[in-house]
């Protein structure tokens, strides 16, 4: 058993999730994005993915707040190996798709949250259209709908004192774009799946 | 802790129990041949659940006091971590939940180490009703506040305060010589669990009638009496390890089994409101912590509070 095992291990176990049964996961690499509520939801659905999938996930988060500070920057790039992206002053020169890409050819799976941002409530929001260029840019790469329940009780945004409450993580099927689909409902779709995920409870 | 001699024979006895029980099922599985069906796989992770309880049980029990405290006051934990994660609440919350669960649940279980039994009766029926709400209101969040207040409270009361007088029963000073507390604590709970495990055989082998429909459909008449009388008897017949005679344990016995069904059903209630089967899946066949406690939560307070009266 390995170090990243063992937190993981412990990560679950904190957090009451249960692991991801392998047989429903596509192999490969993948793009799995899920509802945002918490600073914990990437790190819970890292734990939730058995060993060789959790070997190639890396999370896709803001340039402009995992950059402020030391330990932000060395969690992002250390501990995580997140693939930072610009979220406010986007260019032609810093287009947050090319890491994303780099990554995936790489043959890494991504962890993203379209919502671009922390739910305060809870409420799925509207999805920003990132997950649609994604998926448009490779389209054979599956895209796996998760829906993190509780996490917005157990680690809420605003605040840094957890709860001990039991966390889900639920995984739907995979979803891909479709010939011609347009963005507005292809976005609308992925937005569907992650709530449907959430009634997808694995035994 | 060295164990005295009665109390090595209540442990030897429930591991007979639970031997006898795990070649029940190993005979029912043989007979079910390669495809036993969803009945004895449950039996089967149940018997095993029950050896690891069984174990964990004994050995904090061994270790004279305060590793009982210990133990109950992580079930505690888990128990209230189920209640408050079906229970909905609102960010307003977060904090008064942060205070439950990592001040009052280890206060209040210190505070039974300490076998302080003033504090014991008050920290959480005064102190934590006082100040839990009062922290709610002051994040500022109005809405259902009563609500909210009402299911922190009484899933503090019901996970901590209800099942902290197991634990507690070592702290009574009984007459007699050592280790008569300990017995005490074994007699409450092996009679509210092999209550619960009676009435699911006796229902299983004979239930006809339903008992409480809406709120356990499993529960039968059948059941409920069958598991009753037995479990009354096994408490009479151990009337040797506690400060009983044989009549007083068994009405002690009688007790504890109602308040044990009476807890199952109101817990029942909470979770067919809420939609849900079971608290959680951590106890392999059982399902949470709180549907294993649900029972013991309800007898101990009263079970308590008699031996206190009448034996002290």
């Amino acid at each position: 058993m390995s170090a990243a095992d063992l937190l993981a291990g412990c990560l679950r176990a904190v957090c009451g999730a249960r692991l991801l049964p392998a047989a429903a996961l596509p192999p490969g690499p993948a793009i799995w994005f899920a509802n945002h509520s918490s600073h914990l939801d990437f790190a819970i659905i890292w734990a939730a993915l058995p060993g060789p999938w959790r070997a190639k996930v890396r999370p896709v988060a803001g340039r402009d707040y995992w950059e402020a500070g030391p330990l932000r920057r060395w969690l992002a790039r250390r501990v995580f190996h997140a693939v930072l992206i610009e979220r406010q002053r986007v260019t032609v020169a810093n287009n947050p798709l090319e890491p994303m890409l780099a990554a995936l050819d790489a043959g890494d799976a991504l962890i993203v949250f379209p919502e671009g941002t922390r739910s305060r409530d809870g409420t799925l929001q509207p999805f920003k259209a990132g997950l649609y260029h994604l998926a448009r840019a490779r389209p054979t790469i599956p895209l796996v709908p998760v829906y993190l329940d509780n996490l917005n009780r157990i680690l809420p945004k605003g605040d840094f004192l957890p709860v001990p409450l039991l966390a889900g993580v639920h995984a739907g099927p995979p979803i891909r774009l479709g010939e011609g689909e347009s963005r507005e409902l292809f976005l609308g779709r992925a937005r569907q799946a992650v709530l449907e995920a959430a009634q997808n409870h694995f035994p | 802790m060295i164990p005295d001699q009665k109390t090595l024979w209540l442990l030897g006895g429930i591991a007979g129990l639970l031997l006898i029980a795990s070649l029940v099922t190993f005979i029912l599985k043989r007979r079910a041949g390669g495809a036993p069906g969803p009945v004895i796989l449950n039996l089967d992770a149940r018997v095993k659940a029950w050896w690891v309880m069984v174990l964990v049980f004994s050995l904090a029990l061994l270790t004279g006091g305060t590793g009982s405290v210990i133990l109950f006051a992580l079930i505690s934990f888990l128990a209230l971590r189920e209640f408050v994660t079906l229970t909905p609440t609102r960010p307003g919350d977060h904090r008064t939940l942060f205070w439950a669960f990592f001040v009052l649940v280890p206060l209040h279980y210190f505070i039974v180490w300490l076998q302080w039994y003033g504090l014991f009766a008050i920290l959480i029926p005064v102190y934590a009703y006082v100040l839990l709400p009062i922290r709610s209101a002051a994040a500022g969040d109005c809405e259902r506040f009563l609500e909210r207040s009402a299911k922190t409270q009484w899933g503090l009361m019901v996970c901590v305060y209800f099942l902290s007088h197991a634990p507690a029963l070592l702290m009574l000073p009984l007459p007699g010589p050592e280790g008569a507390n300990a017995r005490l604590l074994i007699f409450l709970v092996l009679v509210v669990q092999l209550s619960d495990v009676l009435q699911y055989v006796w229902g299983k082998l004979l239930g006809r009638r339903k008992i409480a429909p809406t709120l356990s459909p499993n529960k039968t008449l059948e059941g409920f009496v069958g598991g009753a009388a037995s479990a009354t008897a096994v408490g009479a017949a151990l009337w040797w390890a506690t400060p009983f005679n044989p009549w007083q344990a068994a009405v002690l016995a009688l007790i504890i089994t109602l308040m044990g069904f009476f807890g199952g059903l109101v817990m029942s209630a909470i979770k067919r409101d809420r939609g849900v089967k079971d608290f959680g899946s951590m106890i392999e066949g059982h399902g949470g912590m709180l549907d294993r406690m649900d029972s013991l939560c309800f007898a101990a307070p009263v079970f308590f509070h008699l031996v206190r009266y009448f034996f002290t």
